[in-house]
Order: C-alpha cells, then structure tokens, then sequence
C-alpha cells in the first residue's frame, strides 16, 4: 500500500516535470482561473461595502414639537430601539442639534450672529433612526405614525425623501444580484476553461493509459499520477495566482482609498492573507483534482 | 492452459472477425496464428487479454473463464500475461529502463526485486547501455526489444506478440524471433501472430491458420499455407 503511495506520488512528480511545456501552459492557464475566481471575490467584497456604506447613509430623522419633553422622545426611543428593524436610534436634544448647527456653520459670521440674537431655541430635537435594511423604514416609519407620541412629531422626513430611498434600494437590490450573477457566471466560465485545458492535456495520455492497462495497471496505479500532476498544478496555480493578486492589489489599494476611504483592501488583504492563500489552494487543488479525475475517468475503461 | 472455445466476434453484419473459433493451447507451447490482414488475428489476442470482449463463446485461461472475470480482477489476468505489439506501444515519457520496470510495479513488487530483474532482462534483450533512453532515442528493433523485456520481466506464464515483427527490417525481425524462442526455451507459452511467411516456415512449430475469422488448419509442426 505505502509502496503503491510512494510510486503514484513519485510518477506523478516525474510526468509533471517531464511534460515541461504541457505542465507550464495548465499551470498558466489555473493561474488565470484563481485568479479570476479571487478577483471576482474581492470584487464582491469591494462591491457590498460600497452598497453597504450607501445603506448606512440613508436614515430616517423624526423631529419632534418644540415643547416636546425628553421623557417622551425617550419613550418613542426605547420602542424603536425595541423593534427588530431598528438597527440604531439616535437621540439629539435641541442644544445638540444648535451646537451641531453652529459647527457646520462656523465661517459663516451673519447666520452665527442671527443665532446668537435669538433667545429661543429655533431648532427641534430629533431621533435619528438607522435600519437594519433600508427596505424597513416603510415599516418604521408607519409604526411612529400609529405610536402615542405621534401628536408631538413636526415632521418623519422619510416621508419626504421616500421615492428617492426606495430608487436607491432599487439600485442597491439590483446591483447586488446582478453582481451575484455576473460573478458566479465568470467563475463558472473560468472553471470550463481550465477544465477543458486539463481534460485536453491528458487527452494527449490517452494511448498511454491504454498501454498501462494492457500491462496490468490497476485503475488506481493509472489515476493516481494525473491526480498528483492536478494537485502540482492547483497549488502552482494558486502560488502564482496570489502573487498576482497581491501585487495589483498593492498597486491599486491605495488609489482606491482616495475616492473610497471607507475600503482599504491593502489592509483587507493583509488581514485575509492565510484565508485568501487557503481559497486558491483549496480552489487550485480541487480544479486540478476534479478534473483530472473527470478526464481520465473516460480512458480506464479498457 | 489456454482454451478459446466457439469464439465469435461480430462488429456488425459486415464486419465478422471470428467465427466459431475453437483451440488449445499447451503448457510451454510456442503457437504462430497465420493469416492475412483482417483474418482475425489481433482480435484473437485481444480477446484474450480482455481488451475486447467476444460477442460469443468462452475464453478460459488456467481454467478461469476470461469473460466472467469483473473488471477489477483484470489486471491481475493482465500481469500473468506479456503483451507485445506491433506498434511497441511503450510509455514515451518513461526510459527503457522504467518502462520495463512499470511492469514490476503495477504488481507491487519491491525496489530491489525492481532493480536486479530490469536491469537483467534489459541485458538478456542487448539494451543495458541504452536504459536510461527515452523511446524516441531508440531505433524501432530496440524498441521491439524494450517492449519484449516489459513483456517477459515479471515472469509471465505466457507471452502473446501481435505482429511484432512488423514494423522491423530483416535482421531486427530475427533478433526478435531469436529472443521469442529464447523466451519460450526457458519455459514460457508463446503466442506469436503473423503474416510472415518466411519465420513461420523457418520455426517448425505449431502453425494455427485462420482464414475469414474461422481456423482454416491447425497443424504441429506446420508451415505456412493460405488458400
């Protein structure tokens, strides 16, 4: 058994250096596949954070009456909070919402002094309401519209910007699946593609396994080799693959941060780094293995 | 030892190979089966090493019937048999000397058995200082001889040669007759599949004649007569 172990593993070794050429243009070509199976995953990584942070930029704010008193807008709080939709409630007083006013006003002297001249408060304390799914402010929005402290709300401005937050999920929704598709059907075209080199590689073998039938090979002293060979190819593969990507990667990261600071995938990478090299290996070793086994599996019936 | 028994094989209504083909064969025999291209020959030979199967009758090898064996009993069927062809059928990507010992490996044998009984039959068939030759480095009678040493390395009971003289000049096809009855000399069933008329009148032995896929004369010792 172990004899056998050590032949098959040694032949497949041997065949895959003696088959130089044959050997470099699968390995190129399983290169090429995780490659594109890698892209198209970090692609997708890219891709749901950016429909992620669009997500986290649509929120609902419900204003409340000027003589509205805390305990009630803390009230309403808690029962959103309490909801399964709700993600997060933020509660600004009306000094907060001043102070936040006159911050994101501070070079502008004529409304700041207008401010300081009124005695009132004019600004109306609000919740800032975030989604678990920005599909769910409709539900919300109807549950603080049937709550007790409807009579103190001014104004729920979803019900303002409703046509351009369901036009935004529309886009969010559509991207998402159809990047789902197009990801899953390149990667189904990949597979065929070093599916097919494999099988027409050891088409080329075919005589040859005839011949170590007829001289007594079992199935599995014949098999066994090609599948050595897949894995060798698989793992090569998955080597050169990762240098690849790493490296454009380390050239386009930090050109991406400077539109989208939110997504860094030079750190993505480095903290994925093992997971990423056990995807490709994993992925080169299965492809090489499958087909293989697929491709030789229609010469050993002799 | 070897017994074909009603053998008929019908690729279809215009193509019959065998019919009803029946013989024996002995124990430390060496049989030639004559016949023109397309008599029945090869199709004889592969039959019994189960590369075809037969549309009718039995095969029976050391009284095991061929034909009832499951698939994965027949590498063990294919290993107490050496086969040569005419077209060598070596692996290319393996020396001389690992095709020989491919052989020995399929059937699980050890490293030094390997090394002691390749290297020996390599030197039997003249070809030691070329072991390490790919098939492409070697001229078609050193292949013949490389495919010969496969065949008899691990000691078969019987050796079978498909025509394997045919693709050879003059003095390589008798080199390889010459190491056939050497084989056969020292104990081993050989069963040798020809057209040549000049070997099997010059061998002497038992001549089987097959004419349009039916055994037209089966005589010992016999000479070549084709009607």
């Amino acid at each position: 058994m172990f004899i056998t172990l050590n032949r098959i593993t040694k032949s497949g070794f041997i065949n895959f250096w003696r088959n130089g050429w044959l050997s470099t243009a699968t390995v190129l070509i399983m290169t090429i596949t995780l490659a594109a199976w890698t892209s198209i995953f970090l692609l997708n990584v890219v891709l749901t954070s950016v429909l992620d942070m669009l997500a986290e930029k649509v929120d609902v704010s419900v204003y409340f009456n000027l003589d509205t008193k805390e305990s009630n807008i803390l009230s309403l709080k808690s029962k959103l909070e309490g909801l399964n939709e709700v993600a997060s409630v933020e509660y600004v007083s009306a000094e907060q919402a001043l102070e936040i006013f006159k911050k994101s006003h501070a070079g502008d002297e004529v409304l700041i002094k207008s401010v300081q001249e009124l005695t009132d408060n004019p600004l109306e304390a609000s919740l800032n309401i975030l989604a678990k799914d920005s599909s769910n402010y409709g539900v919300i929005a109807d549950f603080i519209d049937q709550s007790a402290e409807k009579n103190t709300i001014s104004k729920i401005n979803y019900t303002e910007n409703k046509v351009v937050i369901d036009r935004l999920n529309n886009i969010i929704r559509i991207l998402r699946q159809s990047g789902a598709v197009a990801g899953l059907a390149l990667a189904f075209i990949a597979f065929l593609v070093a599916f097919n080199t494999v099988r027409l590689a050891i088409y080329s073998s075919r005589e040859e396994i005839t011949v170590m039938k007829l001289v007594g090979a079992s199935n599995w002293f014949v098999r066994g080799p090609f599948i050595v060979e897949g894995i060798l190819h698989g793992l090569i593969g998955a080597l050169f693959s990762l240098a690849i990507v790493v490296s454009i990667v380390a050239f386009l990261g930090p050109k991406l941060l400077n539109f989208l600071p939110e997504i860094n995938m030079v750190n993505y990478i480095g903290d994925n780094f093992w997971f990423l090299l056990l995807f490709q290996a994993l992925g080169g070793i299965i492809l090489g293995v499958f087909s293989s086994w697929v491709a030789v599996r229609k010469y050993l019936n002799v | 030892m070897i017994r074909f028994e009603n053998i008929s094989k019908i690729y279809n209504s215009h193509s019959v190979a065998l019919k009803d083909v029946t013989f024996e064969v002995n124990p430390h025999e060496f049989v030639s089966l004559v016949g023109r291209s397309g008599a029945g020959k090869s199709t004889l030979l592969k039959l019994l090493i189960a590369e075809e199967k037969p549309t009718s009758g039995k095969i029976f090898f050391n009284r095991q019937n061929v034909l009832k064996m499951p698939n994965r009993e027949l590498p063990f069927l294919r290993r107490q048999i050496g086969a040569v062809f005419q077209d060598f059928k070596l692996l290319p990507n393996k020396t001389a000397y690992e095709n020989v010992a491919f052989a020995m490996e399929v059937a699980g044998k050890s490293e030094r058995e390997i090394k002691n009984d390749v290297s020996r039959v390599l030197d039997l068939v003249g070809l030691k200082d070329k072991m390490n030759n790919f098939p492409r480095e070697l001229s078609g009678g050193e292949k013949q001889r490389v495919a010969i040493a496969r065949a008899m390395v691990h000691r078969p009971s019987v050796i079978v040669a498909d025509e394997p003289t045919g693709n050879l000049d003059p003095i390589n096809t008798w080199d390889i007759i010459r190491l056939l009855l050497k084989i056969n000399e020292l104990g081993t069933t050989v069963i040798l599949a020809t057209h040549d008329k000049e070997i099997i009148n010059a061998l002497e032995r038992r001549v089987v004649s097959l004419e349009n896929g039916t055994v037209a004369r089966d005589e010992n010792p016999g000479r070549y007569i084709l009607s």
